[in-house]
């Protein structure tokens, strides 16, 4: 990656959001919670090994007792490396978690306005794929109506197409279609 | 000998400039299916088998109509590669080994030789696989039958081994890794008690963690998130656009014939058995790493990374259609719904498929080597079209991007469920890459979990649980003890060259 | 028949402005397109398979998908979509849930009652709409050809005589239809099998083959090629009647040519439902466009062919008699499974 240029976003601010120390710790305790977890319910199943070889919570029973085991040492990892104030490394820069964010933040916008939220009704992945598309290249992209409008309109109506009437994969649909008589 | 004139004979039923008209169709189709995860290759064979059922009514006909739906089945093979190699989205299960050199090799500039790479190897894979069902087809069809719970066991036990040691990563965030992988793996019904495991009462979680879904995420849109990172300027360089890419990259690929033979043979064995292109994949890339003077420079942009899975997975797409006509068993959901197809048509397949209806079969062996002289023609051809994309500045592309994720992610089981997951894998895959926990394992072990729990656990109902039922005979016995050596690799070569010297 | 025909095109028309009406009064807001006639489906139809790619459900599923489309029996075409999860809770779950979708239909095979008896999983017949039996699907006991029994009587002497389970039964999942089977084979017998689960009928007969197991209860369409192909040999059918398909299959026997388990001191009696639900609330005009359907499906003489060579019973119950059909078949799920201790813990 380094090859690239990387004169983007003008003004970087390097200011680091979080310590690689922090991330990578906290991430070990995840996995030992996720490993806990599944170490518990196979228990609860039954994770002896049976007259005729294992029973059903057998392998996942040490498959989340391996991942406690060796999330307790990433944990001590973790803890051993540096710490900002020693001059240790930075998981992410301020200015790249913004931009990270620019990103993910549309992106879960984009999932729930698909199907919807509890009572909230979606509306369909292609309008709200052409919303996402026009909002990423205006605001991201800063480019004028004329394309943005061409391309967020132009890709979701060929996936239409290739799916809807060609390979008969019904893909979620919201009013609109319903309107026009689509769905 | 028998075989050339039949396969004379098959040649002559094929050969006819509408079949090949359908080739062509059948290829493009199928390259555009590959290209995009969730469209598999099984959708478009169901999606045209209807379209095929007229055709279907005279002997003639049922060659053409399987030539066109095996067409799309090669077409999906070629295109997965794409992605992966473009986009580091894997658009099949067996492309995901081709990401882990054909990215970096993009990112290097270098996309338009990965993509002939691996187009050209699909190509080889291919056309060994079918030379063999050629020639070898009964006796190959004898020794799928050999194949119990044990020998499958043993089969991804050495798919792992040969795994093993591959990753530079701290060992026990491999470990993690690897085992968050079994754990996604085991998630759902398990087949041998028929209780539910790990389900915590959400009817969601019932039909599992699908493979692609994981894929998806923690490839495509992890990959997005980290390029953004460094800002909206897109990475991808330009690369040589012209056809002059595809020759100069022709002179290279002979270097690794070695390469090629034995990924080819591991993708025979592994679509017979019928193991699958997936594992097939990982196991020729995770070899060739291992036996390849080249194999320390693998996961940064190195050809023979591209070779190797793309040879084996094209291989076991070819060779698992033996199975399917002769066992009647489908080696992948494609074959299924082309099994279904065959069906339709009064074809039985079975052991006597080969005696009652040696038109049919012949014809569909020479339409294998014929459509895939003209599948490769066809991809390359596209290659400076694929390798252009490439220059679409990034915030265009991106989101077009995240929408194909999207419907890739939904079509799997049509659930909006699995679209939020592949969000999370998503950012479990921007944290992981971060953190050094590498990727391939975990999703090898997704992959191939399952089916090796299920495996062994047959072979001890089988055997009273007893675990000398590994090495009970000669074939299940060599393939665990080639196992075992390939898990040891790593120190017995040292020691071994420490000996030498 | 033919007068059968002209009663029914007598009273068409009648019917038609009654649904003239009703369709009026349901269908504001919605573009319906043919209002003169009866409910047709508006857009592609789904499929639902709650079992995986290449087993019986699906290659019945994809068959009718064929048949539909080869001769224009719907306007609309029928998309065979496979939801296998939690072995086939995904597929019904998914039917439950699209309450008032005409647009869906499931196909079933044991599981619409083993599912949730063996793990809980939250859903029954009576949450969907009964449409139509389209057939039943025989199991037939089989045994490796190179092995030298010849009757059922023969194979569960030599099972009593090696001990219990020294003697390998492979089938499909566990706790569904094979397994109850053998189950059952065991109370009445006194044999003890080791029971192997495998993920797909079609993979269950290849190991019989391989001799990886000793004997399976696969369905006839699952096995007839190898039988065919004189790898395997079919000891009996856990029916209490021969099946009539008298043309000769292999080795100078015909389907019709094997005997009754009853007869040879196994009686168990056990046939697989293949029937078509929809998703709860559809109306009764809805139910009645895929019955006819089905009908003219039936009438085809691509589905006679299929039939026989899967050696099904052909019994197709609609309507009434059908709910009663699952009813009781529902209340021996239950007994059977409660007996073996398949019953999933609460």
């Amino acid at each position: 990656m380094s090859e690239h240029d990387k004169e983007s976003g003008g003004a970087a601010d390097d200011t680091p959001a979080a310590s690689y120390r922090t991330i990578d710790a906290v991430t070990a305790v995840v996995i030992f919670a996720i490993g806990a977890v599944v170490a518990w319910d196979s228990y609860r199943i039954g994770a002896k090994w049976g007259s005729d070889g294992p029973e059903a919570g057998y392998f996942p029973f040490y498959i989340g007792l391996i991942l406690c085991i060796s999330s307790i040492v990433n944990f001590i990892n973790a803890l051993r490396e540096k710490s900002f104030a020693e001059g240790g490394e930075s998981f992410v820069s301020k200015s790249s978690l913004r931009m990270v964010f620019s990103v993910m933040i549309p992106t879960i916008i984009y999932v729930a306005a698909i199907g919807g939220v509890g009572p909230v009704p979606g509306v369909g992945i292609y309008v709200a794929s052409v919303i996402f598309i026009a909002v990423f290249m205006l605001w991201l992209g800063k480019y004028g109506w004329g394309k943005t409008l061409g391309v967020s309109i132009g890709v979701p109506v060929f996936f239409f197409l290739m799916f809807e009437i060609w390979f008969k994969v019904p893909l979620p649909k919201g009013p609109l279609e319903a309107m026009l008589g689509l769905d | 000998m028998e075989e050339i004139s039949s396969l004379m004979h098959g040649f002559a039923v094929a050969l006819t400039p509408m079949n090949i008209g359908l080739m062509m169709i059948g290829i493009l189709l199928g390259v555009l299916i590959g290209v995009l995860p969730g469209l598999g290759g099984a959708n478009g064979v169901a999606i045209l088998l209807p379209l095929t059922f007229a055709m279907g009514s005279t002997p003639a006909g049922q060659v053409s109509a399987i030539i066109l739906l095996s067409c799309i089945y090669w077409g999906a093979l070629f295109g997965g590669a794409i992605t992966s190699i473009l986009f580091n989205i894997p658009g099949e299960p067996w492309s995901v080994a081709t990401t882990f050199d054909g990215y970096p090799m993009s990112q290097k500039g270098k996309a338009g030789e990965a993509l002939t790479a691996a187009f050209t190897s699909s190509f080889v894979g291919a056309f060994i696989a079918v030379l063999m069902i050629t020639f070898l087809a009964p006796m190959v069809a004898r020794f799928a039958l050999r194949f119990g719970p044990p020998e499958f066991f043993s089969v991804y036990l050495l798919t792992f081994c040969s795994f093993v040691g591959m990753t530079k990563s701290p060992p026990f965030k491999t470990l993690a890794a690897m085992m968050l992988g079994f754990a996604l793996a085991a998630v759902g019904l398990d087949t041998v008690t028929g209780q539910l495991r790990l389900t915590f009462g959400f009817t969601e979680l019932l039909k599992g963690f699908d493979f692609l879904i994981a894929v998806i995420g923690l490839f495509g849109i992890g990959e997005i998130l980290l390029t953004i990172e460094e800002g909206l300027n897109f990475k991808g360089t330009e690369g040589k656009m012209r056809m002059k890419v595809v020759l100069e990259t022709w002179k290279e690929l002979p270097k690794y014939w070695k390469t090629s033979l034995r990924s080819s043979a591991i993708g025979c064995w592994m679509g017979i058995t019928p193991g699958g292109a997936t594992p097939a994949s990982f196991m020729g890339y995770g070899v060739a790493k291992k036996l390849s003077p080249n194999g320390a420079n693998f996961g940064k942009g190195e050809i023979e990374g591209v070779v190797a899975p793309e040879t084996a997975a094209h291989a076991a797409g070819t060779a698992a259609l033996l199975p399917m006509l002769t066992l009647g068993i489908p080696g992948s959901p494609t074959a299924a719904v082309l099994l279904g197809g065959l069906l339709i048509w009064g074809l039985q397949p079975g052991p006597l498929l080969f005696e009652e209806k040696k038109d049919f079969v012949w014809g569909l062996i020479a339409s294998m080597y014929l459509g895939n002289v003209v599948g490769l023609i066809v991809v390359l051809t596209t290659v400076p079209l694929f390798a252009a994309i490439l220059r679409v500045p990034f915030s265009i592309i991106a989101p077009v991007i995240l929408v194909i994720c999207a419907i890739g992610a939904f079509t799997v089981h049509q659930s909006m469920f699995d679209v939020w997951l592949m969000i999370i894998f998503g950012i479990i895959g921007y944290v992981f890459k971060k953190l050094d926990y590498p990727m391939a394992p975990m999703v090898l072990a997704i992959v191939l979990g399952d089916r090796a729990e299920d495996a062994f656990r047959q072979s001890m109902l089988a055997s009273q649980g007893s675990l000398a039922v590994f090495f009970s005979n000669g074939l299940v016995g060599s393939i665990t003890a080639l196992a075992l050596l390939m898990l040891f690799w790593a120190p017995l070569s040292a020691t071994i060259a420490r000996l030498r010297r | 028949m033919s007068k059968h025909l002209n009663t029914a095109a007598n009273r068409q028309p009648q019917a038609k402005w009654k649904r003239v009406a009703l369709a009026c009064a349901v269908a504001v807001g919605t573009f319906a397109s043919g209002v003169a006639s009866a409910w047709e489906p508006t857009k592609s139809v789904e499929f639902v398979v709650p079992a995986g790619t290449g087993g019986g459900a699906d290659q019945m599923a994809r068959f009718i998908q064929g048949v539909i489309t080869k001769n224009n029996l719907m306007k609309q075409s029928m998309v065979v979509v496979n939801k296998s999860g939690g072995a086939g809770a995904e597929g019904f779950l998914d039917v439950k849930g699209s309450n008032k979708d005409p647009h869906k239909i499931i196909i079933t095979l044991s599981n619409l009652f083993t599912t949730p008896l063996a793990t809980g999983v939250p859903f029954n017949w009576k949450d969907l709409t009964p449409v139509q039996m389209l057939a039943l699907d025989q199991f037939i006991f089989w045994v490796n050809a190179d092995t030298p029994y010849k009757t059922a009587k023969e194979y569960v002497d030599a099972v009593k005589a090696a001990g219990p389970n020294k003697m390998k039964m492979g089938g499909t999942g566990s706790k569904q239809e094979d397994q109850i089977i053998t189950v059952a084979i065991e109370k009445q017998t006194g044999a003890k099998f080791t029971y192997i689960p495998y993920k797909g009928g079609g993979e269950v007969a290849v190991q019989l083959v391989g001799k990886h197991v000793d004997s399976t209860v696969n369905n006839p369409i699952e096995a007839v090629e190898q039988w065919r192909a004189g790898k395997l040999r079919p000891l009996c059918v856990f029916d209490d009647k021969k099946m009539p398909y008298t043309a000769k299959v292999a080795s100078n026997m015909s389907w019709g040519d094997i005997p009754t388990c009853a007869s040879q001191g196994v009686s168990v009696d056990y046939q697989m439902l293949r029937g078509i639900f929809m998703p709860p609330g559809v109306t009764k005009e809805q139910v009645k466009f895929y019955v006819d359907l089905f009908k003219k499906v039936r009438e085809t003489p691509d589905w006679k062919e299929f039939m026989e060579k899967g050696a099904f019973d052909t019994t197709a119950l609609t309507g009434e008699d059908y709910v009663n059909w699952v009813t009781r078949e529902e209340q021996r799920h239950q007994a059977l499974m409660a007996e073996a201790g398949f019953l999933a813990k609460k």
